[in-house]
């Protein structure tokens, strides 16, 4: 496994508060090869965040820290580096863009300087040289008259333009990963458009490794190569894209799926929710995290927790934390389609694609604006 | 396709509705004609002089029918919520008229509007924000009872608990404070409160964009059963497409202080005729990537433009890939296309 560009092993950060030990990310394994793009899905409180954070050993310490476990970066423990090699590595080696456009720039600083100081610091250019840089990366992201704006302030800019002065910012070293913490969240759909084909255009061009990390299954349907889908602080699924979304093994992975409505099928007659509610991390339930909410629960999943496994009928690097659908369980031959509440069939769904209307031409049916 | 005669000439920017909501007003329950809702924006220290304005809601028609959910959507900034405050009144419109069962809102002195409040509530965006983190759940859901001199004493505490089953929160809860609660929870209090003077009309401003994707489902068919059983009206304002079309009847999409397409929500999904629904619709992701891969986005290029200087003609030209000529010089005309599904735009169409 020598390729492997990240490798982290058992991996537990927890936060030591007033009301106990809160176990966000509880014992995450997983490797990233060079240049590929892996998507982490999961709800507010999952660990999602706070995995990405101890990444980059930037976990708040007191009240964090990461108490057992690995990162291995590029054949070096990140874990074990001290605080000067690990600054030699954020934003150089791995950059981060964060959710909130708004906060995550310095208000009185101007982009150029906040860009430049990276180049500067990690790539020892000089002042002209680092300017030109800095314009060169707001070109590729795709900033109108970089020229004139790169001497701008944060609030001149509007939400999606900020998010790409992040992208620049992350790209501004060249990194091998980067790791995008719910990139478009903050943004409307139609901007959320345009910041994901510039990632993916970007993750192409610079064959750089990715790490999108989010709540919303259709930013990572379009964006990634394998999903690893995290609850109450563990991974409870890992597959490649499209092994996930066409077989899932997991009755949470079922529920995310069942329960947001899709604009490409059928209106549903009523949603059907995951009743209750995620877990307290600082008093996680005894056996499988997700038994308090899953309806195909069964004694053993209450009193025993499951191992991330292989699952029977999928694909060979397809693994779930399930009782019901591991080897000899009781959910191996049950038919999530049906479960999730999705009546067609593949061959419908290719269907529907092959007819999904061209793109619109400027100029057709232009009927007569007609005024009075 | 014929077209009506402005019933207010003289306004040039009065859009117009054929076979407008007045045909068969008996329906509605909420009329909405040249709403216009401007923010001032000032200059000077002690002599504050008007140095122009934010037009955040610029002339919007629409109505309501009684018993039904019309869905807004847009993306932030267009003033989809603005409008929802204006129709309660909480802004004073600055122009047009908002009738709401046949009454003209705009002209209600405090006290009778303090009166309809009671037919008209509001469910908020933020469950964090909207509740008042020192009252009790049983303070907030039994203020409004009080203010509208509902019931009192005993009588009140048990509405309290029964509103609370309703929404399905334990009984129990009267005696806790907010923070005791998740964000789903204290989104079903907001709830509470809004149903607790029993209106026939609400306003959902983003009941669910501050919650977790599985809870957001749990809140979705809550309202749509508390819809059925008490027969509620809603406005349910929203910037996540799919959701609005699970929630939704009838659907208006607004872009920079306008409605630029409103329709039945089957036509609207499946027929959008304006340009910048049509982008809408495309950029939602789906999360299925044998679909995603092979779906064709429609990008748009550029920023929503600021609502204080607004782009001449139609104020989507600027990132339109229809747009011609035509579209910098003259303001589209609201029209109804096909029955029930209006447009503004000069070029609408697939």
């Amino acid at each position: 496994m020598a390729q492997q560009l990240l490798e982290v092993q058992d991996l537990h950060t927890q936060f030591f508060t007033r009301d106990g030990v809160v176990r966000a990310v509880d014992g995450v394994s997983f490797e990233l090869a060079a240049g590929e793009t892996l998507g982490i899905v999961g709800e507010s409180g999952c660990g999602k965040s706070v995995t990405a954070l101890s990444l980059m050993r930037l976990i708040p310490v007191p009240p964090g820290k990461i108490v057992k476990g690995s990162i291995m970066f590029d054949g070096a423990d990140v874990l074990k580096m001290d605080d000067d090699e690990v600054r030699g590595i954020r934003g150089n080696n791995i950059a981060m863009i964060f959710q909130d456009p708004m906060t995550s720039l310095n208000p009185v600083l101007t982009i150029s300087r906040q860009i430049s100081e990276a180049l500067e610091l990690h790539l020892k250019m000089d002042k002209s040289e680092a300017r030109k840089r800095t314009i060169e990366l707001l070109d590729l992201v795709g900033i109108p008259s970089a020229k004139k704006r790169v001497d701008d302030y944060p609030h001149q800019f509007s939400g999606g333009m900020r998010q790409r002065v992040m992208i620049a910012m992350a790209l501004s070293c060249n990194p091998k990963l980067i790791l995008a913490d719910e990139p478009t969240t903050a943004l409307d759909v139609t901007i959320q458009a345009q910041i994901l084909d510039l990632l993916k255009n970007l993750a192409r061009e610079f064959r750089t490794a990715f790490i999108l990390i989010t709540h919303d299954l259709g930013v990572v349907a379009g964006m990634t190569q394998r999903i690893h889908v995290m609850y109450g602080g563990k991974i409870v699924e890992k597959a490649d894209t499209a092994e996930l979304f066409a077989n899932p093994k997991m009755p949470y992975t079922w529920g995310l799926l069942r329960s947001i409505p899709r604009l490409d099928e059928r209106r549903k007659a009523k949603l059907l929710p995951i009743e209750g509610l995620p877990p307290d991390l600082i008093a996680p339930p005894p056996g499988c995290r997700f038994e308090p909410r899953c309806q195909y629960r069964r004694d053993i999943c209450r009193e025993k927790e499951p191992e991330l496994v292989h699952i029977p009928n999928s694909k060979p690097d397809h693994e779930a934390r399930c009782w019901g659908t591991q080897q000899g369980g009781w959910l191996v031959d049950t038919d999530w389609r049906k479960e999730v509440g999705d009546t067609r069939v593949i061959e419908e769904i290719k269907q529907e694609v092959a007819q999904l209307p061209p793109e619109p031409k400027p100029g057709d049916v232009p009927p007569s604006p007609t005024a009075i | 396709m014929a077209l009506s005669t402005p019933t207010k000439p003289t306004d040039p920017d009065f859009v117009r509705i054929r076979s407008t909501a007045t045909a068969d007003s008996g329906k509605n329950l909420l009329d909405v004609k040249a709403l216009k809702m401007h923010f001032p924006l000032t200059q000077g220290i002690i002599f504050q002089r008007q140095v122009g304005a934010v037009r955040a809601v610029d002339g919007v028609d629409f109505f309501v029918e009684k018993g039904e959910t019309l869905g807004l959507v847009g993306e932030s900034g267009c003033g989809k919520s603005t409008t929802g405050r204006a129709i309660l009144q909480l802004y004073k419109p600055t122009g047009g008229e908002v009738k709401f069962d046949g009454v003209e809102l705009t002209e209600l002195g405090g006290e009778d509007m303090r009166k309809m409040r009671r037919r008209m509530q509001m469910i908020f965006q933020d469950p964090y924000a909207s509740l008042n983190p020192r009252m009790t759940v049983g303070n907030i859901i039994g203020e409004p009872l009080e203010v509208h001199h509902l019931a009192r004493g005993r009588e009140k505490t048990e509405r309290v608990q029964e509103l609370l089953r309703v929404v399905g929160l334990n009984p129990y809860f009267t005696n806790r404070y907010p923070h005791e609660f998740s964000g789903g929870q204290r989104q079903r209090i907001g709830i509470a409160r809004a149903l607790a003077v029993e209106p026939e009309f609400i306003v959902c401003d983003e009941p669910i964009s501050a919650l977790d994707v599985s809870i957001q489902a749990q809140v979705i068919n809550l309202l749509e059963e508390l819809q059925d059983r008490f027969k509620l009206t809603y406005l349910f304002i929203a910037h996540d497409l799919s959701v609005v079309r699970h929630i939704s009847d009838r659907v208006a999409v607004m872009y920079l202080g306008k409605i630029v397409e409103l329709a039945d929500r089957v036509d609207l999904y499946e027929r959008p005729l304006h340009p910048y629904s049509q982008a809408l619709l495309s950029a939602v992701p789906i999360p299925d990537p044998a679909v995603e891969t092979k779906r064709k986005r429609i990008i748009l290029t550029g920023d929503v433009p600021s609502p204080v200087n607004p782009p001449s003609g139609c104020r989507f030209h600027t990132r339109c890939w229809k747009a011609q000529q035509i579209c910098s010089e003259v303001d589209p005309e609201f029209i109804e296309h096909e029955p029930r599904h209006w447009a503004a735009c000069h070029f609408p169409g697939v």
